[in-house]
């Protein structure tokens, strides 16, 4: 049966931390919102209840908070030519399944992002000139600076109650924070959480090195507070379940927690659960986008009208739609032409992996985003010349790892598989282990990039999406020199046995553990219509009713985590829709 | 439960997410051509200070249509059709015909029962009673026939109320007292008529009627509605008038959040009141005597319940109320020197602890922090022990709370049974 809804103002697909943060500003503007959302409904206190123990085979081994592969996944290959396989299972990447989508189960990392990561292009031309790229790289600004974006940085973190300790407030140093950030409104909205026994040694040896540490931002909050909605969170409790579990504790910044309860009391709100978005319709001389057309859980085809249509679905989905839709050009990887799909980029991560003799790391009391990390390597807070590559990345120790059965491996070399001996090992691993991880920017490139795969299709007989990727001369360049630098520090922590690891000496997989589940990229925003799909407001080049939000507008990735960064873009989004767009609709740039 | 006869459980109308949208109140200053439209706007206040919709309406059903059962010990009332529908519902009414519903007990069918507060409403103006009228009469009509009276004999004989009222029924309208404040006046005229906060929190005689202790606590329907006196160990005494504003601003405040039955009243009434309103109504509860009542001595530590109670403390409520009980202002009650915890009765804390609780949704706090039902996980003694525990601990003291006393609440309120031996 084909039925159709009323016409909205606005639809949103996707009801996330992207699409939850815009639905709460236009339905506050008096806009009639309508959201779809593929997953079922989640309250905090009913889906996550303190009273029952997180499950460490359920959540972490088994991910079922996560939309399962089987129900639609990606497929992946490493270079043009290949035959790209679909990924039976999911190791990084992490979609949610859920109103909430992944900000439900996210780790927590709640990063603003450098002044640098913004304009790389201009950075880099200014800093070293063409020289410095390696051969094929995409650099490119966003068309929106760090300056622009600061007033929406500081609103969401007062939405989510972002804990931390600030580096730069008005352009003054502030002890014990990140010297390099770009200049804050404001301090943290909540103090910095309490740090591991890692986290001390982390940083007592990186002062020793010269190095600047200082407390990770994170999501998991650190007082009781009441955010910029008036809804009120309680402070972290270090249970450790945090990535991959929704929390019931009222601790991690989610959408559940941080919007829904507002927005779901909003008469100019509905929300649509279980529902998923086909295509966006237009009209056929796609000047303008009508509505979407989706699927309910009976199998019904839908369709919703709305005035404007926002995506604000996982990164990788917000490219298929456009793809899906006959939206804007899809990039051409063999004339270099068109946009949808190109400038994608992953993350280049990089590991030191230690033992210690006889310490307590305590490792059962952590949270997500409990890291102690220096930024002196991170984007180009460091001088660049004669190493051949740009970018760098964030060096932590990172105290998310605690629960017993991933910890069960994670043994010093030489230990016995099994019995008596591995138990021993175990016991004397679990304390003594820690872990430098360097999560580090990638650039995009000609030859990585998103479209339509040729041979699978999803449930609908639609194709899914191909990822075309692996790590390019300038990850190599950068993992590398990150390695080593997580490997001086390990060895400065007084580890007694270190293992160093940088992932994009080998070709990319996506079944890599440990790996980022950063994926960014293919609906760029930008300057230039040949190089970007959406302008700097995020608003569709060719179609001004269209406006696709979230880390697929982001043509570079960070040494950091998107999410603040998806935040923030989104308020910004918003504050045009509202303020510029409703009252004169059209293009919000003209060329 | 016979001495419980007319416990009705007015306040236990369980309802789903009817809310009302916020209004102006128009108390002064109306232009003379507006004056009708004034009126049913001060209506349309009185009418949420009331509380009318909470019971007139079922959950998910239309606004004022009735058809909600008030389960009462003694069988079911369902709630009138209000609307302005002539046959099913009060169109056809005069204003004489609803005062004599809303004040006197008396509807042109018969003898209401006082699961309808009308012993509280008696205390209502004529001028309040006049603009409520203005206002109902402008529900629109909805078709809904409801069979109101489903007790069973001898409680469905109507005219027993003729003497229910004789004895109990106190007609003299609200006389301010000279003697206080025109604030504390205004605060004693909405706690006692409109907000009829005594139908729940007085205690009650063996026939359902007032006793004098008034607003002292009383148990109802598996929930204890707690002192609302100054004394500092179970009523009011630790709260200024700013907490009492805020918790019936918002649900919460400071010390605690609201659960059961207080969380509707809050959400649908209390909210909306205009701040003048609640100040006054802060004003009068805390201008009320203080109750004398001497706390009682809490148990050892070395008691056998206490010292389990303390580890499962830990263990079960530690991770949200945190290890020193303070809690989570604005979402998470402090079980620090509580009255509530001091009840005499701990129905109210087997209810939350059972079942779990809904955490109040309003305009100023619309968190919604709920707390998670332990009844499916816990066993009678370890609530038991937890309770008894809490009770006697952290400055409160209380009654130890039995293993028979939680299987009996178990039972009362049909709360599950834990799913482990």
């Amino acid at each position: 049966m084909n039925y159709k809804r009323p016409k909205a103002d606005v639809v949103i697909i996707g009801l996330g931390w992207s699409g939850s943060t815009m639905a709460e500003e236009l339905t506050r503007a008096g806009l009639n919102v309508v959201a779809i959302e593929r997953g079922a409904w989640r309250e905090t206190s009913t889906s996550f209840p303190t009273t029952r123990d997180p499950d460490e085979l359920s959540g972490s081994v088994r991910k079922e908070i996560l939309q399962a592969p089987v129900t639609e996944t990606y497929t992946v290959r490493n270079r043009v030519g290949q035959t790209a396989l679909p990924l039976r299972k999911y190791h990084n990447l992490t979609l949610g399944n859920n109103v909430g989508g992944a900000g439900t189960h996210w780790a927590g990392a709640s990063w603003r992002w450098l002044p640098f990561d913004h304009q790389p292009h201009t950075h880099v031309m200014q800093r070293y000139g063409a020289g410095q790229l390696v051969d094929g790289l995409i650099l490119q600004d966003w068309g929106v600076t760090y300056d622009d974006l600061e007033p929406f940085y500081d609103r969401f973190e007062k939405i989510a109650g972002t804990s931390g300790t600030a580096g730069v407030v008005n352009g003054q140093r502030q002890p014990g924070g990140n010297p390099y950030e770009g200049s804050r409104s404001s301090p943290f909205p909540t103090p910095a959480l309490e740090r591991s026994r890692a986290n001390v040694l982390f940083a007592e040896a990186a002062t020793r090195l010269g190095y600047n540490p200082f407390p990770v931002p994170s999501a998991m909050i650190g007082a009781p507070y009441t955010n910029a909605l008036g809804l009120n969170l309680a402070p972290c409790t270090y249970c450790g379940y945090c990535q991959l579990y929704g929390c019931g504790n009222w601790s991690k910044s989610s959408p559940n927690i941080c919007i829904l309860p507002v927005l779901m009391q909003r008469t100019n709100f509905t929300l649509v659960t279980e529902c998923e978005v086909l295509r966006i319709n237009t009209t056929p001389d796609k000047k303008m986008a009508t509505g979407v057309t989706f699927i309910d859980s009976d199998g019904n085809t839908g369709e919703q009208p709305a005035d404007i249509v926002i995506t604000a679905t996982f990164t990788l989905d917000n490219t298929r739609l456009l793809l899906l839709s006959g939206i804007s050009t899809p990039y051409d990887v063999a004339s270099g032409q068109g946009v949808v799909g190109r400038a994608f980029t992953f993350q280049t991560l990089s590991w030191a992996f230690m033992f210690f003799e006889n310490e307590y790391m305590n490792p059962f009391m952590n949270t997500g985003a409990l890291a102690t990390q220096i930024d002196d390597f991170n984007g180009d807070n460091f001088d660049h010349t004669g190493l051949g590559f740009i970018g760098g990345a964030g060096i932590q120790s990172l105290s998310n790892q605690g629960l017993p059965i991933g910890m069960a491996g994670l043994l010093p070399k030489g230990s016995p598989q099994w019995g008596k001996g591995w138990k021993q090992a175990f016991q004397r691993g679990y304390q003594n282990y820690a872990q430098i991880q360097g999560q580090g920017t990638s650039f995009a490139h000609r030859e990585q990039f998103l479209d339509l795969d040729p041979t699978y299709r999803d449930r609908y007989g639609r194709p899914l999406l191909r990822i075309t990727f692996d790590y390019n001369e300038n990850d190599r360049r950068s993992g590398r020199f990150i390695r080593d630098r997580c490997v001086e520090i390990a060895r400065e922590m007084g580890a007694t046995e270190v293992g160093g690891d940088s992932f994009a000496d080998r070709p990319y997989s996506g079944y890599t553990p440990w790996d980022s589940s950063h994926v960014q990229g293919g609906v760029a925003m930008g300057e230039d219509p040949r190089t970007s799909v959406q302008n700097r407001y995020q608003q569709n080049w060719d179609i001004p009713n269209l406006f696709v939000i979230g880390a697929s507008s982001f043509p570079n990735n960070a040494g950091y985590n998107p999410t603040v960064v998806v935040g923030a873009t989104t308020l910004w989004t918003a504050k045009a829709i509202i303020e510029q767009y409703l009252r004169n609709p059209g293009p919000l740039v003209r060329l | 439960m016979a001495k419980n006869l007319f416990r009705t459980a007015l306040r236990t109308c369980m309802r789903g997410g009817m809310v009302f949208s916020a209004v102006a109140f128009l108390a002064h200053g109306a232009k003379a051509q507006d004056d009708r439209g004034a009126r049913i706007e001060r209506g349309r206040y009185l009418a949420i200070a009331g509380d009318c919709l909470a019971c007139h309406t079922t959950p998910g059903g239309k606004p004022f249509a009735g058809g909600l059962d008030l389960k009462t010990p003694f069988g079911v009332i369902t709630t009138s059709n209000i609307t302005s529908d002539r046959e099913t519902g009060i169109g056809s009414w005069t204003l004489q015909q609803f005062d004599g519903a809303v004040r006197h007990g008396k509807s042109p069918k018969g003898y209401l029962y006082p699961a309808m507060p009308y012993p509280a409403y008696a205390k209502i103006t004529d001028t309040d009673l006049a603009d409520l009228w203005e206002y109902i009469r402008t529900i629109p009509p909805v078709r809904n026939a409801v069979v109101t009276n489903k007790l069973p004999f001898p409680y469905n004989i109507r005219a027993l109320m003729i003497a229910w009222n004789l004895l109990f029924l106190d007609r003299t309208p609200f006389a301010p007292d000279p003697s206080k404040s025109a604030q504390v006046n205004r605060g004693a005229y909405l706690a006692e008529g409109l907000e009829h906060c005594g139908t729940c929190h007085t205690t009650k005689n063996f026939l359902g009627g007032d006793t004098r202790g008034t607003y002292q606590g009383t148990s109802l329907q598996g929930w204890y509605a707690p002192d609302l006196s100054n004394n500092p160990h179970t009523g009011l005494g630790r709260w200024s008038a700013d907490d009492l504003v805020t918790y019936l601003r918002s649900g919460t405040n400071r010390f605690t959040a609201a659960s059961g039955p207080m969380t509707e009243t809050i959400e649908n009434s209390t909210q909306h009141l205009s701040d003048a309103d609640l100040q006054a109504i802060a004003a009068y509860f805390k201008s009320l005597p203080p109750r004398t009542v001497a706390a009682p001595a809490p148990l050892p530590a070395t008691n056998a319940q206490m010292v389990t109670g303390a580890r499962e403390f830990i263990v079960q409520c530690s991770a949200c109320h945190v290890s020193s009980g303070a809690g989570i202002r604005n979402m998470i009650p402090t079980l620090q020197d509580n009255p509530a915890v001091n009840a005499p009765d701990p129905d109210s804390l087997l209810n939350i602890v059972l079942r779990g609780t809904n955490g109040p949704m309003t305009a100023a706090n619309p968190t919604g922090a709920a707390m998670p039902a332990f009844g499916w996980k816990l066993h009678d003694d370890q609530i038991a022990a937890i309770l008894t525990y809490i009770r006697n601990s952290m400055g409160n003291a209380a009654p130890a709370v039995q293993p028979a006393d939680v299987a009996r609440a178990r039972k009362t309120i049909g709360a599950e049974q834990p799913v482990w031996r």
